[in-house]
């Protein structure tokens, strides 16, 4: 049976309330953490785990903790990273709604080990439902004495707050995040210097994914090793990858690092294949910032070795023929898709998202959007196949955040692997996919 | 809380949500509150934001009007003008867009007489796409106030419009009562 860490017990009833969450083993590791444990052993124990972030951008998590600004004597905030919005991406929602304890345990444990007195939990505003049920699990927690004041005779306090969003994918970004909490726009903030020094309110801050947090209960009760035991050996522990689009179960699944994606994809246990007996034709394995790949280079890498679901061997080959692990946004299409109408909606996206600060992203989406609409309409013309790959090519590393990255990637790997298929819908001036 | 500019003010329990809301955050960072409060001020005004309600929230917080004004506008959630009782929110990325998000958006159309970003004549609903609601697995997925509508399909619409329109939904109750 593989370990679950995420997952285990998400069915149990009644799972979002203490009462149950703590029957199950709830809370330990911070009875064992504020007993036994110094600030510093935590981090060390994150840092061996290899534990990494969860949000996509995959960063070891114990390196980022030891970034914190130890010597400062201003406030240290820890914030977790709730603005769950790369499309394909829905796993936190899960966690939030089904598991409050396992993220509030996690928050406790972080903010101890970076000496943090608050911290808050940020939530993109459509999942205002979820976060309602955050914080009555907070209040819960609260009275049961695992926030507040003296949590467990330890002399150590904690306030935990939760705050909402207004819609914007760009506070995914932590830099706009912290701003947002702030109670600005969201616009990301150049760096460094890095939110370990100057965060929120210009204090040293960490900022998490939920994924990622919810892993350190599991890490502080079973020890680092046990954690890197799991998976492959730059990848370690588990991942929660949301699966959905042409497949026959669409979902969230928890997996060890390194299952091969032809199991993941055909396995009863996780997709069940593609809907209606259909042939498997792409998928953007991380969420839709990430480059696309076709059936054939997402079952095999180019060298023909399995493709697995882990960091190393979705990058393998790069971007040539690679893609990434990124947010586990897993996003299957069959052979009745449209690449170039699903690219449409990925930029139609980013141009709606973008915050607007850097000319390349501000300018650059519009501009893509506006031609994926031509070209999907029929009405594009070949040269213009060229001039989105280039645009794509000048948005990307040009911008302060990573939003215009992740608004370049989807296009110019689409024109790559799928370049005949921009080139069908000129010479057939439509849509070859309409009816 | 009385003020010059305004004849606006929130009924006592909703004061109190504010206020324990701004205490969540250090002396001197009530700014940080301005999302919150933007979210419950929208639904005290059946579900979009005046310059005069705005101007309200910059009082409660103590800092300038603009300073709301430039965020009202940064965020989706918030809406600069009137909408209707029942606002209807449907998802048009990737995701759904591949389980059929398009016909799910014609088929409200159709059935209330409207384009999507228009308020039907009665003033009871209105409709918009939005992106992303991280809900990919349940595609098509539709937002009505704080509650999401999963799995979608036609029949699903018109059971849920039927619905609606029954009881008169209004879909800006306080977000966080």
């Amino acid at each position: 049976m593989a370990t679950k860490i995420l997952l285990e017990n998400i069915e149990a009833p009644g799972l979002a309330t203490f009462d149950c969450y703590r029957k199950l083993g709830g809370y330990a590791s911070v009875e064992k953490a504020l007993k036994s444990l110094s600030p510093d052993s935590i981090t060390q124990e994150v840092l061996k785990s290899g534990l990494r972030g969860r949000g996509g951008a995959g960063f070891p998590t114990g390196m980022k903790w030891n970034f914190i600004d130890k010597k400062s004597d201003k406030p240290h905030y820890f914030i977790c990273n709730f603005d769950e919005s790369e499309p394909g991406t829905f796993k936190d929602r899960h966690i939030g709604q089904l598991n409050p304890h396992q993220l509030i345990e996690g928050m406790i444990l972080g903010s101890y080990a970076l000496g943090a007195r608050s911290a808050y939990i940020y939530i993109r505003g459509e999942l205002f439902y979820v976060l309602n049920i955050i914080e009555k699990a907070i209040d819960e927690a609260y009275q049961k004495g695992f926030l507040g004041e003296n949590i467990m005779g330890s002399g150590y306090s904690l306030d935990l707050y939760c705050q909402p969003g207004g819609g914007a994918y760009i506070c995914g970004e932590e830099t706009a995040l912290i701003e947002s909490l702030e109670g600005k726009r969201g616009n990301p903030r150049i760096k460094p210097p890095f939110p370990a020094l100057v965060g929120l309110y210009n204090c040293p801050t960490v900022v998490n994914n939920v994924e990622t947090i919810a892993n350190l209960p599991w890490i502080i009760n079973h020890g680092a090793d046990a954690y890197a035991a799991l998976g492959t050996l730059k990848s370690k522990g588990t991942k929660l990858i949301s699966a959905c689009g042409h497949i026959n179960k669409p979902g969230i699944y928890e997996i060890e690092l390194g299952l091969p994606v032809e199991e993941f994809i055909y396995s009863d246990e996780y997709c069940g294949g593609i809907r209606n007996g259909n042939q498997l034709k792409a998928v953007v394995a991380g969420g839709s910032s990430v480059p696309i790949l076709p059936a054939e280079l997402i079952l095999k890498t180019a060298k023909g070795e399995p493709r697995l679901l882990s960091y190393e061997s979705l990058e393998e080959g790069g971007f040539q023929t690679g893609t990434m692990l990124g947010s586990g946004g897993f996003i299957v299409m069959d052979h009745t898709a449209c690449i170039v109408k699903n690219l449409l909606t990925f930029a139609r996206f980013y141009h709606h998202e973008s915050c607007g600060q850097c000319s390349p992203c501000r300018e650059g989406t519009g501009w893509m959007e506006k031609i994926l609409r031509r070209i999907e309409a029929g009405k594009g013309s070949m040269k213009e196949i060229d001039l989105l790959a280039d645009i794509a090519k000048h948005i990307d590393g040009t911008t302060i955040c990573p939003l215009g990255d992740a608004a370049a990637w989807p296009v110019s790997s689409a024109i790559r692997h799928f370049r005949s298929e921009f080139e069908e819908h000129i010479i057939q001036q439509k849509c070859p996919f309409t009816k | 809380m009385q003020n010059e500019h305004t004849t606006i003010e929130f009924p006592p329990e909703t004061l109190a949500l504010v206020n324990r809301i701004i205490k969540r955050y250090p002396e001197g960072r009530q700014k940080s509150a301005l999302l919150p409060l933007l979210h419950i001020a929208q639904s005290e005004n059946k579900g979009w934001l005046s310059t005069e309600m705005m101007d309200y929230v910059a009082i409660l917080l103590d800092i300038q009007p603009i300073e709301v004004y430039e965020v009202a506008s940064f965020y989706s959630m918030f809406n600069l003008e009137p909408v209707g009782n029942c606002l209807i929110e449907v998802c048009q990325t990737g995701p759904c867009w591949l389980c059929g998000a398009e016909e799910i958006l014609a088929h409200f159309e159709k059935r209330l007489g409207i384009k999507s970003g228009e308020t039907t004549a009665d003033g009871r609903f209105s409709l918009k796409t939005v992106e992303c609601l991280a809900a990919c697995g349940n595609a098509p997925v539709i937002q009505v106030g704080t509650d999401y509508h999963e799995n979608l399909n036609i029949q699903k619409v018109d059971e849920l419009l039927d619905t609606w329109q029954a009881e008169n939904k209004n879909s800006h109750s306080n977000p966080y009562l």
